[in-house]
């Protein structure tokens, strides 16, 4: 009798069905991540196999998200449910196009990163763990790219905020202290707030799975506690991914820590911000988003706006970079403020923004981290990242200058490079969407940043050797940068091999976009129409 | 702190939580207790054979560099969970066996194993940071 | 009772983002550490309070005999104490390396990252 009832109780509580292979690929990512980073805590003292298990961590995980990524692209949405309890109480991974995509650019940068940094990263500071930690972030980063509850994605951005941590202090510096101040208390501050939507969220609704939420959202009568909630977390969010007015954690500090450590931060942390913010607020909270849409594009507009002068006002190429990476952010919160998507009507604006707002983040993921790492290389060839002193890196290391020069020119967002497409879906959605003077925003922001490139190139690379720091001073100079800096540089296969990598990425991207805008509009379509995502957390017990 | 009496009691004391932490543990599955409680009992039993006797015989007599505890018993949580993929069932499923072991009937399950798991990750990651706070003191 | 807690809860937010607002950082450090305990209370209370027998099946049993406490805003206030926990510690030795480093905890006069004294950059060659 006891065993009965507990196998009916068994049968109603969990999920039956067996699971195939491939469907564990939905949680390989994690995995990969915290064995691998699980192992290299373990011999931290032998820090010469570092890298040796590093590097093939890396691979795996980027394997795994590759295969995430042919099943979601060729299956639909994926979920696995922890435990093999039923939705909605059980903790659920879900995969959709978007979440597949950005887990696959971000194991794509991080093997990049991994392997600039074998080259780049000195004994002393892996044995303080640099890359267990680098694992504990990507693993924190895939876990927020493919899990389908909201309680479980405030627990991976602090899962990637501790890696962050302590990426950040790697080396003591007074700089970085200075820089790590800030950015702890602010970050800290930011994700708390999301706890406290996620509080409000569970009061209101007593469920904390997305599909769920969305579901329930949509069949709610007053709205406005929902307000609360879209607006609580638009601005934990933009903390995150440092929209204005909440920017001015990123330029104090992601230029502090070394130049792989900013790569990945300016590639990946940001755009965990803005994957959120479109997953929350345009999928779970549609109606209520387009309500607020003309706050969220002037937040947008300052964004950009903000990010394109501050750019124009550095004279180091690391601060230059920061703001860079701000701007892009500005360009990937336009998708927020289009009108919203209506059956029947069209909805041109926000499905052709969207997949716009989706390839815009891959392409900065991507470009964010490849000009870190170049301006790392640059910084070790000219032995200081100033633009005072920087010059002559032309004709010293053309092809160097070469790839830089391409990046500088996919981040504007010139043709023929991976920053073109997105802008050209940004512009037309906002046109259609009746916002005309953001289109323009755009393309001023877009002109600005072009400039503030156009100089950093000019500076560092195409004019001779400024006399004033020549000879002596620079080589005292030298010694100290050297230690700090230890970038490799580029005749050092290491680092080559990466920024050459992520550089093929851009040229394909921008030459070749069909086959990314496929994906992208996939993506797109998934978010705008959540009736996959939720059909795969549901299946058969709805 | 290093009074004689602390000094002499704390090698006592410490034995006893530790193997109250293991009590804790173990009961957890079906009773208040569990892997993080345990964790912590056997943590701060380690910080005050710390504080009585300083870090250098703590560390001896952990014998593994605690962050190594928390990497090995992290991979063993993943495992654990990761074993589910063999039976074709989802991640972290609970699957139990009942081995007879001298006459006894043993419930070995990967919970029990995920929950030994945690408990190394909270013994070894607490006690780097409450052993680095007490080394501290010292300079 | 929910009422009692929503002006507990609204005390400590006061405090807390009071002492948030302060330039010194240890005073920032105890604003984070009550802004963890308010946000805990908050999530305790959006659960609503409602039977106070622990959520445990006796022996035997296989369904809870009484009404029992809702278990998951218990269960999401215990995750989200380990982590303030955590990061509590990272802030604590972060704030004294940077006093002892930097000499001072005014987040006013931290400015090694981002000198005031800047100038403007080359505007030309």
């Amino acid at each position: 009798m006891a065993t009965e009832s507990l196998s009916a109780l068994k049968a109603e509580a969990m999920t039956q069905a067996s699971v195939a292979p491939i469907d564990y690929a939905v949680i390989m990512p994690v995995i990969v991540c915290f064995l691998f980073g699980a192992a290299l805590l373990m011999m931290r003292k032998k820090v010469a196999w570092h890298p040796i298990v590093a590097i093939p961590g890396l691979v795996c995980l980027l394997a795994a998200d590759l295969a995430l990524l042919w099943r979601v692209a060729t299956g639909g949405p994926v979920t696995m449910m922890m435990g093999g309890w039923k939705p909605p109480f059980g903790i659920a991974f879900t995969a959709d196009m978007m979440g597949a995509i950005f887990v696959t650019v971000a194991g794509f940068v991080a093997l990049c990163a991994g392997i600039y940094a074998t080259a780049s990263v000195p004994g002393s500071e892996r044995r303080y763990g640099f890359f267990p930690f680098l694992f504990l972030m990507m693993g924190g980063v895939s876990g927020a790219f493919v899990t389908g509850d909201i309680f479980n994605l405030y627990v991976w951005f602090e899962v990637l905020l501790i890696g962050s941590f302590g990426l950040l202090i790697l080396g003591s510096q007074h700089e970085q202290l200075d820089g790590a101040t800030k950015y702890c208390f602010l970050n800290l501050v930011g994700t708390t707030l999301f706890l406290i939507a996620t509080g409000y969220l569970y009061g209101i609704f007593g469920t904390l799975n997305m599909a769920d939420i969305a579901e329930k959202a949509k069949a709610m009568e007053d709205t406005t506690p929902i307000f609360t909630l879209a607006v609580l977390y638009f601005v934990s969010f933009s903390m995150k991914a440092a929209a204005f007015p909440l920017q001015s954690w990123l330029p104090a500090s992601y230029h502090t820590p070394r130049f792989v450590t900013s790569a990945l931060f300016a590639g990946l942390l940001t755009k965990v911000g803005v994957y959120a913010a479109i997953r929350v607020l345009l999928m779970l909270f549609p109606p209520e988003r387009a309500e607020m849409a003309p706050l969220f594009a002037w937040v947008a507009a300052l964004t950009m706006v903000f990010g394109a002068f501050g750019a124009l006002a550095q004279s180091d190429l690391r601060r230059f970079l920061n703001y860079a990476v701000i701007v892009g952010i500005g360009n990937i919160m336009v998708v927020l403020a289009l009108p919203a998507a209506v059956p029947g009507e069209g909805g041109l604006a926000m499905s052709v923004g969207l997949s716009g707002a989706i390839l815009y983040a891959v392409h900065s993921i991507v470009v964010m981290t490849a000009l870190y790492l170049a301006a790392g290389v640059a910084a070790h060839l000219a032995g200081t990242s100033s633009l005072h002193e920087m010059g002559g890196l032309w004709r010293n290391n053309p092809l160097f200058a070469a790839v830089m020069l391409v990046l500088l020119f996919a981040v504007s967002g010139l043709p023929p490079f991976s920053g073109f497409w997105p802008k050209v879906a940004l512009v037309r959605a906002t046109i259609a969407g009746d916002l005309p003077w953001l289109a323009a925003s755009i393309l001023v922001s877009g002109f600005l940043l072009t400039i503030a490139s156009a100089r950093v190139f000019a500076l560092g690379f195409w004019r001779p050797l400024p006399a004033a720091s020549a000879a002596d001073t620079r080589a005292e100079k030298n010694a100290i940068v050297a230690e700090r800096f230890t970038a490799a540089g580029p005749e050092k296969a290491l680092s080559a091999i990466p920024l050459l990598a992520l550089c093929s990425f851009v040229v394909i991207a921008g030459v070749w976009p069909q086959w990314l805008l496929d994906l992208t509009d996939a993506a797109a379509n998934g978010i705008i129409d959540p009736a996959p995502y939720i059909t795969s957390v549901f299946g058969g017990v709805r | 702190m290093r009074t004689i009496i602390f000094r002499f009691t704390a090698p006592y004391l410490t034995s006893l939580m530790v193997l109250f932490s293991i009590f804790v543990l173990l009961r957890g599955h079906n009773e208040p207790g569990g892997g993080f409680i345990g964790g912590l009992i056997a943590a701060s039993a380690f910080a005050i054979y710390g504080i009585a006797c300083g870090v250098a015989p703590v560390r001896r007599a952990l014998y593994f560099h605690p962050m190594t505890l928390a990497g090995g018993g992290l991979i063993l949580a993943v495992l654990s969970g990761v074993l589910s993929i063999v039976f074709g069932i989802e991640f972290l499923t609970g699957l139990w066996a009942f081995p007879t072991f001298l006459g006894t009937e043993v419930a070995l399950s990967t919970p029990l194993f995920f929950d030994i798991g945690v408990y190394l990750v909270v013994v070894g990651a607490i006690s780097t940071i409450a052993l680095a706070l007490e080394e501290r003191e010292d300079d | 009772m929910e009422v009692a807690l929503c002006f507990v809860v609204a005390a400590l937010f006061a405090v807390a983002l009071y002492l948030l607002l302060s330039k010194h950082i240890i005073r920032m450090l105890l604003g984070v550490v009550l802004l963890g305990n308010a946000v805990n209370l908050l999530i305790f209370t959006n659960g609503r309070i409602g039977p106070i027998a622990p959520p445990i099946i006796p022996d035997g049993a296989e369904v809870p005999l009484e009404a029992v406490a809702n278990p998951l805003p218990q269960a999401l206030i215990l995750t989200a104490i380990v982590i303030s926990f955590s990061f509590f510690a990272f802030l604590l030795v972060l704030a004294y390396r940077a006093y002892q480093d930097l000499q001072t905890d005014d987040t006013d006069r931290m400015r090694v990252a981002e000198p005031e004294d800047e100038g403007l950059p080359p505007l030309g060659y």
